[in-house]
């Protein structure tokens, strides 16, 4: 076993009732990486993420997890892991230092009130540790479920879309914080649907529909989509775009303010069928892939196994 | 999947801490859990009361000589009766009798003077509502007295004749929609059993569903912690809430409706332990199959009712058919007011009531097993 490896698993598949949700899952994560999670909503990023800190038992698949194997020492896992959930699950009714003190708790953590005072000052909470944590707004209760789970310094931290209705400063400082930990040699799974928050990945996975369809950095998976996106500016774009999604080899037409994003996978298809357009009024430039074209690209060539 | 992972007590009292803060803020179950017992007891109280005066009575006069009107009198002083209405028939008297409207009929028939002066025995009519014995056993036993005083006050000078053997009034006592008798003291025991059976179960019944809808399952379990430290942690607390319920209703018991303790209190208090534990563990076995709070709920209501009817509560637990005598058996409220009244009435000791401690020990020890074995340590 590679000793550097925090997440080595291979083949994990969970169904439910006859539907395949994660299917045949190999996800391979370094020590200190930030690990990007993506794909569609309900693509099953939610379900691996809980077979791996043993809340769900995967009906296949094998492989470890912190050096612990994922089937049979979920107890062990857990005491290493921080699991940040999509939805806030700490208790609305206690206050934030009321939170954390049950978790430190449960942790056995030695110097226990210390810890809880020093998460709560690390993470800026000071001022509001005597509030309740049903009271707080969005990105307060997500520095709390973040100071939650790392209170007990965890090795790896599962957090699942931790920034969603977050504003964009509070999300700035979150990744810079999840940048320095990982520094320290944390390690991150991390689900998102912002390309922003992409981009700042070590590694990126994309999930469609349970199926893994590419990793890699963020250039790997843009080079292995081998999309073409032309980028074309002129007037009454929208028009322009109604009519360019109806020829053959475009998949994506978008808007991007004044802008057009036109791409697809094959060159030269796309190539013919934009050549009629290329003359005034529009400026034509070939540009390279964007993270969101490749994903959208990727959503469109996956099968929805709802309809297979 | 458990390695090298023991039961640690750490963790259970994190969750009694976590319970109690909860509990604390959360103001609807507080007042539940105070509210309740006092409600409870003060409810039944006029059920407890054997002695309830001042009972509505209709009165059928049909004789208007001085004699009735002293008799009629003389059950109002007595502060058993009071004549709220007046009937021309008798068959308006019984109709209010049966409504409930009134709870007795004294009843003077026409000619009643005439005939007591003429030596012919005119009969005295009480008709009680007994279907409440308790209600009237009181005003009923008093009926003679209040007779014996009219005719001291009546039969002098020249009635004093009359005064002499057989009584120159025939008294005669129609008790209706008569039961089973229910003794006043034994409700009081039984009514504590039905008070933490009823607030107990529910509490820990939402426990786990709770949990479950906040969305706060996940990440309990994604936490080192066994199901064990989970279901007593919330048990825990509530064996302390159930024992300052349980003082409540002894207090009260002994002091708003002088019940007495005849036997040691230790006792009572020891098998009380096992009870509350007993309703807990039900109540967590019943949070571990429902899926949500409602459904907790609709459970609680399922055990809460037998526990009234077929424990012994309500109903003479001898009178009740095999069967329902079998299922009785199971309830750990049948055990618990057998030892309640035990301890109370007749002055049982531990060994003879230990055979019934035993069972509710058994009940609570299996519905604890139960619980962690159905507890899920996945979301599966």
């Amino acid at each position: 076993m590679d000793s550097d490896l925090v997440i080595d698993v291979r083949n994990m598949t969970k169904r439910f009732g006859g539907r395949t949700v994660v299917n045949a899952i190999d996800m391979r994560v370094k020590k200190g990486e930030i690990h990007g999670f993506l794909g569609p909503n309900g693509s099953g990023k939610t379900t691996f993420i809980r077979m791996l800190c043993g809340l769900l038992k995967p009906d296949a698949g094998e492989g470890t997890c912190l050096g612990y194997d994922v089937l049979r020492e979920s107890a062990m896992i857990k005491r290493q892991v921080g699991y940040m959930t999509q939805r806030f699950s700490y208790y609305e009714d206690l206050t934030i230092e009321e939170n954390l003190d049950f978790v430190a708790r449960l942790y056995h953590l030695p110097n226990r009130r210390q810890a809880v005072a020093e998460s709560i000052e690390k993470l800026g909470l000071s001022a509001r540790k005597r509030q309740l944590a049903g009271q707080l707004s969005g990105g307060w209760k997500q520095r709390m479920a973040l100071a939650a789970c790392l209170i007990h310094q965890p090795k790896l931290l599962l957090l699942d879309e931790p920034t969603a209705g977050v504003d964009p400063k509070a999300r700035r400082d979150f990744w810079e914080e999840i940048h320095d930990l990982a520094e320290q040699g944390l390690t991150f799974l991390i689900t998102t649907h912002y390309m922003d928050e992409a981009e700042r990945c070590h590694r990126l996975a994309y999930i469609s529909y349970g199926d893994l369809l590419v990793t890699g950095n963020a250039s790997d998976v843009i080079r292995h989509a081998g999309l073409t996106t032309w980028l074309v500016s002129g007037p009454e774009l929208n028009t322009l775009a109604r009519t360019l999604r109806e020829l053959p080899g475009i998949e994506q037409a978008v808007a991007f303010g004044e802008t057009l994003h036109v791409s697809g996978a094959d060159a030269d298809l796309i190539a013919r069928s934009i050549a009629p357009f290329m003359r005034e009024p529009y400026l034509w430039q070939q540009v390279n892939s964007g993270l969101e074209d490749v994903f959208i690209h990727l959503m469109g060539t996956s099968s929805d196994n709802f309809h297979s | 999947m458990i390695r090298n992972h023991r039961f640690s007590f750490a963790r259970l009292w994190a969750m009694v801490v976590k319970e109690a803060i909860q509990l604390r803020r959360d103001r609807v179950t507080s007042a539940m859990i105070f509210g309740i017992p006092i409600a409870q007891i003060f409810l039944f109280g006029f059920v407890i009361n054997s002695d309830p005066r001042h009972l509505p009575a209709a009165v059928v006069m049909a004789d208007d000589g001085p004699s009735g009107r002293a008799l009629l009198a003389g059950f109002s002083n007595s502060t058993y009766y009071d004549f709220t209405r007046r009937a021309t028939t008798e068959a308006e008297a019984r109709e209010w009798l049966q409504r409930g409207e009134v709870q007795f009929v004294v009843n003077i028939p026409a000619g009643f003077t005439r005939d007591l002066l003429g030596g012919r025995r005119p009969a005295l009519l009480v008709e009680a509502d007994a279907s409440d014995p308790t209600a009237t056993h009181g005003a009923i036993a008093a009926v003679n007295g209040i007779v014996e005083t009219w005719m001291a006050q009546e039969m002098k000078g020249p009635l004093a004749h009359l005064a002499g053997r057989p009584p120159p009034v025939e008294t005669r006592i129609h008790a209706f929609y008569n039961p089973e008798g229910i003794t006043s003291h034994n409700i009081v025991p039984g009514l504590m059993g039905v008070v933490l059976t009823m607030t107990l179960v529910m509490i820990t019944g939402l426990a786990i569903t709770r949990e479950r809808e906040r969305g706060t399952m996940e990440n309990l379990l994604a936490m080192p912690l066994r199901p064990a430290e989970v279901l007593i942690g919330k048990i825990t607390l509530y064996i302390i809430i159930g024992y300052v319920q349980l003082g409540i209703i002894l207090l009260a018991a002994r002091f708003v409706f002088g019940v007495p303790i005849h036997g040691n209190l230790l006792v009572l208090l020891v098998g009380s332990l096992f009870f509350i534990a007993a309703n807990l563990a039900l109540g967590i076995t019943f949070s571990t199959i429902a899926r949500n709070q409602l459904q907790a709920m609709q459970m609680t209501v399922f055990i809460f009712l037998p526990s009234i009817l077929l424990s012994g509560f309500m109903f003479p637990f001898r009178g009740m058919p095999v069967w329902a005598q079998w299922l009785g058996e199971i309830l750990p409220n049948t055990h618990f007011i057998r030892v309640a009244r035990g301890v109370m009435l007749k002055g049982a000791g531990l060994s003879s009531l230990a055979p019934d401690i035993m069972a509710i020990a058994v009940f609570a020890a299996l519905m604890l097993g139960i619980g962690i074995k159905r507890y899920r340590q996945t979301l599966d």
